[in-house]
């Protein structure tokens, strides 16, 4: 309701342009940070299951440390990427799930009767999404600390771990928000959970594309993007600034949140037509 | 006899068809294992070239034994979040209202759990045998490995079964499955137990499934340990969980 009045205050004072845009995507936007931080049971899970692999597997693994030319001595310094990636891939879920229950109980159809612009609706529902990728790289990062974990960029290097993690998160939300445009129901939405599980699986998550043994597994990881998100945090803590590793991280973020947002405007059109 | 008999047939059957009939219930009952398998034994085989690891039949061998018991206790787990969604839709009030021995109900849905482990459990190896697998245990070892699944897979749906009548609601999903996860990863599950170190180390020494789990690797690989501990200690939990299942039933029947 608060967002419906937005809009109309909005269209009443005559916002347009790019100013206007950026208010009505922030009205949006507020709204859904609102109800993601009020669901405080659905962000405790997403939050600390990572945490648990991560010092479950952090000493289960330790011993690869000892295989020829791994990385690193320190087996968290390694994977402290996962939570990361894990955590953006419950943001999906979460974003895909709040968007569906929007469909799902007719509030997207009442906002599309308002002056509210396409893009705004979009981009502004992920705007929980957001403020959850934050909180959670944040999170990670300081329990990464907390555990011994440390960053070889330095200072410097945690901020632009965190800008990459939260474009990540943003990217993975987009993706949420795009199967949730797609699909229209939150079910379907959790029954896609375990693919982006497996795609993280199937990736250098936990040994480095170089030692990993058997061929195919090998090759599914060089072609999984995944492994490049993955790489791109990892290369912060254990290597420094490498060049390579940052850009191919950002640009495979970037892309996913550029693919997902494309292909969302008409999948949200045709949403919208369909009601 | 017969009546309790006749109750768990009927839960059982109803389970087991609910199971074959929706691919969403049991596609990711098969389709997780399979891909911890391939995650595991695949993506991490170069653990094996770990100093002092020793594993005669290979790691896709010694990750094969985790995820077998790993799918027989998620077989028990994901029958415990088809029974909570029955309280949840109403259908449990009126099964309680029908049998005329509800002891039966919680051995229809054991029943049920073990025969969609049967499924898993049968999946989970052809895969594993077209990977590559060495089996090196004789076919009685065999027979116990199976064996410890079996027993696996009656103690988690006991508890699955108990925890979803307590509290009678599909929410306690994570409660059901979260306990069961944990000790399953806090047992060896990437190397063997002497190459662990740190808090590790002392948890799974503590942990009952590190024993299930080195007596599973130990009859597939002919050369048995902790045979007997494992057996023992599954039995004990077996009569523990059955209590507890049969209070959780209790519970469910005082709150109608």
């Amino acid at each position: 309701m608060a967002v419906e009045l937005a809009a109309d205050r909005l269209h009443a004072r005559g916002s347009s342009g790019a100013a206007g845009l950026i208010e009505q995507t922030l009205a949006v936007a507020r709204r859904s940070a609102v109800r993601t931080l009020r669901q405080r049971g659905l962000l405790i899970f997403p939050l600390i299951f990572p945490l648990l692999l991560f010092g479950i597997n952090g000493s289960a693994l330790s011993p690869a440390t000892r295989i020829p030319g791994f990385p690193t001595h320190h087996y968290r310094d390694f994977l402290i990427a996962m939570p990361f990636i894990q955590g953006a891939m419950f943001v999906a879920i979460t974003a895909g799930v709040d968007l569906a229950r929007d469909i799902e109980s007719g509030f997207l159809n009442r906002l599309a009767l308002t002056p509210l612009r396409t893009e705004a609706m979009l981009v502004g529902q992920l705007g929980g999404a957001f403020v959850l990728g934050v909180v959670q790289a944040i999170v990670y990062l300081l329990v990464g600390f907390a555990t011994g974990v440390t960053l070889v960029a330095g200072v410097g290097g945690a901020l632009v771990l965190l800008s990459l993690s939260i474009l990540i998160a943003f990217a993975f939300a987009s993706l949420g928000g795009l199967l949730a445009l797609r699909l229209g129901t939150g079910e379907a939405i959790q029954g896609i959970f375990p693919l982006l599980f497996v795609t993280l699986f199937l990736s250098s998550s936990s040994l480095p594309r170089n030692l990993i043994k058997i061929d195919w597994f090998k090759q599914i990881a060089t072609y999984n993007p995944v492994s490049y998100l993955l790489e791109g945090i990892r290369s912060l803590v254990i290597k420094g600034w490498d060049g390579q590793a940052l850009a191919l991280g950002f640009g495979f973020a970037m892309a996913l949140l550029v693919i997902a947002v494309g292909l969302s405007a008409p999948a949200m059109r045709s949403r919208l037509a369909r009601a | 006899m017969r009546r309790f008999l006749s109750v768990t047939r009927g839960v059982a059957w109803r389970s087991i068809h609910n199971t074959i009939v929706n691919p969403a219930i049991l596609v990711p009952s098969i389709v997780f294992p399979l891909f911890f398998l391939v995650a595991f034994a695949g993506g991490l085989s170069r653990i094996s070239d770990v100093p002092n690891f020793h594993y005669k039949p290979g790691y896709t061998a010694f990750q094969f034994v985790f995820v077998f018991l790993q799918s027989a206790a998620f077989g028990g787990v994901f029958t415990g979040f088809g029974i909570a969604r029955d309280f949840d839709s109403g259908f449990a009030r009126r099964l309680m209202l029908s049998a005329p021995r509800r002891s039966g109900i919680i051995a229809g849905y054991a029943v049920g759990a073990l025969m969609r482990w049967v499924i898993t459990g049968t999946v989970v190896t052809i895969a594993a045998l077209i990977a590559g697998m060495n089996v090196s245990g004789n076919g009685v070892q065999l027979v116990g490995l199976i064996g410890l699944g079996i027993i696996m897979n009656l103690v988690a749906a006991l508890w699955a079964c108990g925890i979803a009548m307590f509290t009678r609601t599909e929410q306690a999903g994570a409660l059901i499955q979260m306990p069961v996860f944990l000790l399953l990863f806090l047992a060896p599950v990437f190397v063997p137990i002497n190459l662990l170190t740190s808090w590790i180390h002392d948890v799974a020494n503590l942990n009952p499934v590190t024993a299930v789990l080195e007596a599973g690797r130990g009859l597939l690989a002919g050369s048995p340990i902790k045979v007997a501990l494992a057996f023992g200690l599954l039995a004990g939990a077996a009569a523990l969980m059955a209590v507890f299942a049969r209070r959780g039933l209790a519970s469910a029947e005082r709150a109608g």
